[in-house]
């Protein structure tokens, strides 16, 4: 039996920058999580990441990462992905300095 | 030190060109990304977790301070200020936009600096014992060998599409500072009856499977070097494993083969292009070795740094640990550790490299050296000068006495930087360097090497640390595995596992516990760490790791 779709967002790196952003539900590219559009359907997320993957003149290496649903927006589950939220540990340097 | 030829400027000045082209095609939509990253990736350029990184290659770590003062510059004007020295002696910029990057390597390519080789299935920058030219215990330089095969393996055209990347690393000691038993091939130069030669390792690496490199020729006379390790290369590059990434590396060859059928097959390959090596590449090593003439040593009294050392013990502790054998009477080898307890191992300021370029120039003979174990080396100090070097030192906050203590940490730059990690590496450094410190116990625990790397790569060497620790992704959580009883040296050995790993919060407590347990372990001060471990085994230390016997590590205290 496949496993139950779970919450994602489409994330992936500005190509200028490098920076990690997220795809929000009125197609910007923010470098906040909590303006990411959540997406609960399985088909709606195909379609998500297609539309990110015809931007190759912004992003790089688009994908769908499992986010939850939390007053403020969707919130990072892995803790790969919560460090891409924040920047390194060692040097407030990404953008825990911008927020 | 080598100084660019007319050709090398050229050949440097013309990928800058094509790479700013490159990038140029990229940003207007001409490249895709998949048609982009192979070409970026040659210029050591990747795409990181928060931003691009850039790799430079810092050939057989040696640098001049006016390659340190560029690289200073570049740090500020293109990144955050800093930069950070790796295990292959390169330095990384964490934080470069991709638009800038041309410019970046056209201010390398101003100091006789590039980025090329430093990614890709290539022949990777040569590494080399970070005390060449000056270890009292050195039978002669490798740079000048490292250099000729830098030039002899750059764009060779044979070489351009190899199953995985390569690396080797040279030494002209017999105490082994450049991990050659842990290099794809490690070479030793040796002297059999009077005549110069090399012992051949091949198959060594760490990584996913982690092998010590195996002698295929235990005496090459010096001439023969590039047609047997062309050959080497080429017999690999035939029967590598292209079908799978995780077993194309030369160690699984030689593995599989088995080391009588590749030296066979090499001997065979050996015969056939030695030949073709007419003498030529030994006039370019004479050459090479011209640039390479050890500085002019002078003769002066030693009496005000011995004076020094008697009178501030600061000054004597940091003697006792930073210092190294020099061969030059009165001349003593300084480590400057990036290691200052909390801090990130290998990160340096624009400024602490502005303050070690004019050091170099003022007691260094214009001499710097980046160690894979992530410090940066003057190798040419008088005693005499060290009070005002350590001074100066101190002032930049780069005095730290820590040199192979157990907080002289390598660790990668991990899931903080990294897009392959599986875990993070420098919060666990900072807190295990920290946590030394408030005991104030590593003077006491003597020669200790902590390496920690942040996914089974293992760029930050942990298989042949003595306390090896990797970050691992499990079911969602960080977690560290121990190993015990590695060793990087000419006795090189693979550290063995403890057991189940440790989280985040425990790992630092376990360390200590295996700090703690040494000091009683011991016969005697004298008997190091690993020492402890060779004659007692794992067992003592496990039941340190797990006290509660049921082989999970215990719970924290709340």
């Amino acid at each position: 039996m496949p496993k139950p779709f779970t919450p994602k967002v489409v994330t992936a790196n500005r190509l200028r920058e490098g920076d990690a952003v997220w795809l929000t539900a009125d197609d910007r590219w923010s470098p906040r999580i909590e303006e990411a559009e959540l997406i609960d359907e399985e088909a709606h997320a195909e379609m998500r990441l297609l539309f990110a993957q015809s931007q190759p003149d912004l992003v790089v290496g688009p994908y769908l990462a499992e986010a939850r649903p939390t007053p403020n927006g969707p919130a990072p589950v892995h803790f790969r992905e919560a460090f891409r939220t924040r920047g390194p540990s060692n040097y407030p340097h990404g953008k825990q300095a911008e927020f | 030190m080598y100084s660019y030829s007319d050709f090398d400027e050229a050949f440097v000045r013309e990928r800058v060109a094509q790479f700013r082209a490159q990038v140029a095609r990229r940003l207007d939509g001409s490249l895709t990304e998949d048609e982009f990253k192979p070409l970026r990736l040659m210029n050591g350029l990747y795409l990181q977790l928060h931003a691009y990184m850039l790799r430079v290659a810092i050939p057989y770590g040696t640098l001049n301070p006016s390659q340190m003062r560029q690289l200073a510059m570049i740090a500020e004007r293109w990144d955050r200020g800093y930069g950070h020295w790796t295990t292959r002696q390169n330095i990384q910029f964490n934080w470069p936009k991709l638009e800038d990057v041309p410019d970046m390597l056209e201010a390398l390519a101003d100091v006789g600096m590039h980025a090329i080789q430093t990614s890709g299935n290539t022949i990777r920058n040569v590494t080399a014992d970070h005390f060449a030219g000056a270890a009292a215990d050195e039978i002669a330089d490798p740079r000048p060998v490292a250099e000729l095969l830098r030039q002899w393996s750059t764009d060779h055209p044979e070489f351009q599409f190899l199953p995985r990347k390569f690396k080797i690393a040279i030494t002209g000691s017999p105490n082994d500072r450049a991990v050659t038993r842990a290099h794809d091939i490690g070479l030793r130069m040796v002297e059999r009856d009077g005549e110069p030669g090399f012992e051949v390792l091949v198959g060594g690496g760490l990584g996913r499977t982690p092998m010590i490199g195996k002698v295929i020729r235990d005496f090459l006379p010096r001439a023969d070097l590039l047609p047997y390790v062309e050959a080497i290369v080429s017999v690999w590059n035939l029967l590598g494993r292209r079908d799978n990434k995780y077993k194309a590396r030369i160690k699984i060859t030689v593995h599989e083969h088995g080391l009588e059928e590749i030296s066979r097959l090499v001997e065979e390959r050996f015969a056939a292009i030695r030949p073709q090596f007419s003498g030529v590449d030994q006039e370019m090593l004479s050459a090479i070795e011209a640039q390479f003439a050890p500085p002019a040593f002078v003769d002066r009294p030693v009496d005000a740094y011995e004076a020094h050392r008697a009178a501030n013990p600061a000054f004597r502790a940091w003697t006792d640990t930073n210092l190294t054998a020099h061969k030059a009477p009165g001349y003593a080898i300084v480590s400057v550790s990036t290691k200052k307890h909390g801090t990130t191992p290998g990160d340096m300021t624009a400024d602490q490299m502005r303050v070690l370029a004019d050091l170099a120039e003022r007691f260094g003979h214009g001499e710097l050296r980046i160690s894979h174990q992530q410090n940066v080396i003057l190798p040419h100090v008088h005693k005499a000068d060290l009070p005002a070097v350590w001074q100066a030192l101190r002032k930049a906050d780069l005095a730290t006495a820590n040199i192979g203590l157990a907080s002289d940490i390598i660790a990668c730059p991990g899931m903080d930087y990294c897009a392959l990690a599986t875990a993070r590496s420098i919060p666990i450094a900072q807190e295990i360097a920290s946590r030394i410190e408030e005991l104030k116990i590593e003077h006491e625990v003597g020669p200790l090497q902590i390496k920690i790397s942040g996914c089974i790569n293992a760029c930050g060497h942990h298989h042949v640390g003595h306390i090896g620790i990797l970050g691992l992704d499990r079911a969602g959580v960080e977690t560290y595995q121990i190993t015990l009883g590695g060793d990087a040296t000419e006795t090189a050995a693979i550290g063995e596992r403890t057991g189940p790993g440790f989280s985040a919060d425990e790992i630092v407590p376990a360390i200590e516990r295996l700090i703690l347990g040494y000091l009683e372990l011991r016969e005697s001060p004298a008997e190091t760490f690993v020492q402890t471990v060779r004659r007692l085994g794992l067992g003592p230390y496990k039941a340190r790791l797990y006290p509660d016997a049921t082989g999970k590590a215990p719970a924290r205290a709340a």
